[in-house]
């Protein structure tokens, strides 16, 4: 993988000669404070139960809405647990569902991708069922199967894999489908190499970089979804803190205490910023072409 | 012309039938009696029998979907679980303030990020560029309800400028809706502006590079006629083709936005059909999204004709 990225890099770095002064390795400020804020996010989830000074789901009446104190860092919630506590757990859950989304998406697209891509019968079908995939709004789609087999970390899981699935087959589809017309493609059909041969050793490395920078994307739109749904009440349940249940938990008591909603909310918001920064840097630098494109999505 | 618009009505059938077989499979394949899922746990032993010979339980799968498609088709969404009314009755009721949102947000979404977008062309790779394409990728990362607690707090709590929540009907006065709407379409605007932005950006760096730019340039032309008569036009296709792709990131948008800011809109209609889990209603929602999705994609390839007309069917 590495060598693969280094190939991708190094004409990208010669083609573009002026670049900011201020840049670590190939990375911008922007793209290592994002790595940096991530890798924190990371840490946080891995030791939450280290960091932690509190248990996140211990209630106490006594302590109900108490502010920010040396003892509550962050005052508690309405049950009177330590707001601080429940954020730093909540880490987990929403790290969890973005990379488990994002990788998920990837093994299920890729195969249906380079399928699709390769064969001309399947190819009609396929896309057919995934433009009816997208034309379903994702979070009602996710609200449908949470609704129908009830909340788990699995099913929500699910629910916001499923409507990412579609952009990593038409991505795959697409690369396969410009490779596929390369000289070298058609020469290895013609010496005769063997159907699995000429998708893993010619067209999959080609689907590589755009997809670790399509995997970025769905990461932050997953742990997005996530909390959009725990936000909704059709998420996983308080009993496991997210940032988004902590947030619904919170609008009740949003005039009297509205650090409920903004830390949490700020977290989130950084996460996914981090995410969709490391994103875009890259896409810099695997695909310089399109530097001017659109975004993400 | 008429020959295309018929091929591509025709193109649109075969998505819609995945989505209802999507949604008709999903009920079908979830471990558990689908007459129960669609009952809900209140109900006897004679509903469940009742809503078995409705939904043909007994039939092979494929009957089964025939004769719900020709239910759909007849207009028949379901009835609601809780409240025993036709599903399309619930949302017809609540179609107006979401649309109300929905086209505002549509409108602000435009009126900001265009301008914004041109400007960055123009000024590529400058300051003013850096701004633009910063926030846009905030408008991608903070979520419409965080943004919408931010205004709430600063323009109706802080500031005490605007109403914290609620809706008025724009037929009750147009001052009234306007100051409950405002907060609501500017959250949910967040993300379609950064959307927009970025592809009108995209799309203008295209065009400005073109010859006749230079030439209009070059024969005097005021900037403002060059960037707006000349390279936004030709570069509004791909503008229209992100509003169209983007309608269904705003109904989900829409729903958080609306339980946030307690408008009683189809959002709400959801987060209520969740809490109650009235899979009809969650149900009957999403194939009217996606038939709307679907429909507004139709209307804005249609709109390619207009805006170009080298673009000739």
């Amino acid at each position: 993988m590495a060598i693969n990225l280094d190939k991708h890099a190094e004409p990208a770095l010669e083609r573009r000669g002026r670049r900011p002064a201020l840049r670590i390795g190939r990375f911008g400020p922007a793209a290592i404070l994002a790595g940096l804020c991530l890798l924190a996010i990371t840490l946080v989830a891995v030791l939450a139960a280290w960091l932690a000074p509190h248990d996140p789901i211990q209630m106490n009446p006594s302590n109900r809405l108490k502010p920010a104190s040396d003892a509550f860092l962050l005052g508690t919630d309405a049950y009177g647990r330590d707001l601080l506590s429940r954020i730093l757990y909540g880490a987990r859950i929403s790290l969890t569902v973005g990379i488990g989304a994002a990788v998920v998406s990837v093994a299920i697209g890729l195969p249906l991708g380079l399928a699709s891509g390769f064969f001309r019968v399947l190819d009609g079908i396929l896309m057919r069922v995934m433009d009816g995939l997208m034309a379903i709004p994702s979070v009602l789609l996710a609200i449908a199967v949470v609704s129908l087999t009830g909340a788990s970390l699995w099913t929500v899981l699910v629910a916001i894999t499923i409507p990412e699935i579609p952009r990593v087959v038409r991505l795959v589809r697409a690369v396969v489908l410009s490779a596929r017309e390369e000289p070298y493609v058609e020469a290895a059909i013609a010496v005769g190499s063997s159907l699995p041969k000429i998708m893993w050793r010619h067209l999959m490395p080609n689907t590589m970089a755009p997809l670790i920078v399509q995997g970025t994307y769905i990461c932050a739109s997953a742990i997005l979804t996530e909390s959009i749904l725990s936000f909704l009440g059709a998420g996983i349940g308080t009993e496991t803190p997210s940032w988004g249940n902590i947030m619904s938990e919170g609008r009740a008591y949003f005039q009297l205490k509205p650090s409920l909603i903004f830390w949490p909310g700020l977290l989130l918001s950084v996460c996914i910023l981090s995410i969709n920064l490391l994103g875009d840097a890259a896409r810099d630098m695997l695909d310089p072409r399109l530097k001017q494109r659109g975004g993400p999505r | 012309m008429t020959g295309y618009l018929i091929r591509r009505v025709l193109a649109a059938v075969p998505v819609m039938v995945v989505v209802a077989l999507f949604v008709f499979l999903l009920l079908r394949l979830t471990p558990g009696d689908p007459a129960a899922i669609i009952a809900g746990d209140m109900a006897t032993p004679e509903q469940l029998e009742r809503i078995r010979g409705q939904l043909g339980l007994n039939e092979p799968i494929y009957v089964q979907f025939v004769t719900w498609s020709m239910q759909l088709l007849t207009g028949d969404f379901g009835t609601s679980l809780i409240s025993q009314t036709p599903v399309t009755t619930l949302i017809g009721q609540r179609l107006e303030p979401t649309v109300s949102l929905a086209l505002m947000t549509i409108l602000l979404s435009v009126l900001i990020a265009v301008p914004m977008g041109v400007v960055a062309a123009w000024r590529h790779g400058t300051w003013i560029d850096n701004i633009v394409m910063s926030a846009s990728v905030l408008g991608f990362s903070i979520p419409v309800f965080v943004i919408g607690y931010i205004f709430i707090q600063i323009f109706a709590i802080e500031f005490k400028l605007l109403p914290v929540q609620g809706f008025r009907s724009i037929f009750n006065g147009f001052g009234g809706f306007l100051e409950r709407a405002i907060l609501p379409s500017l959250s949910l605007a967040s993300i379609y502006i950064a959307l927009i932005a970025r592809m009108t950006r995209a799309s203008m760096l295209d065009v400005l590079g073109e010859d006749y730019v230079r030439t209009a340039r070059a024969k005097g032309l005021g900037e403002n006629i060059v960037l707006f008569r000349h390279a936004l036009r030709n570069a509004a296709v791909p503008i229209m083709t992100v509003i169209g792709t983007g309608f269904a990131l705003m109904i989900s948008g829409v729903v958080v936005t609306e339980s946030v800011f307690n408008i009683p809109g189809l959002g709400r209609l959801t987060v209520d059909a969740i809490l109650a889990r009235d899979y009809p209603v969650i149900q009957g929602l999403i194939l009217f999204t996606s038939g709307l999705y679907v429909l507004i994609n139709l209307l804005i390839d249609l709109s390619y004709a207009f805006l170009d007309p080298r673009i000739r069917y």
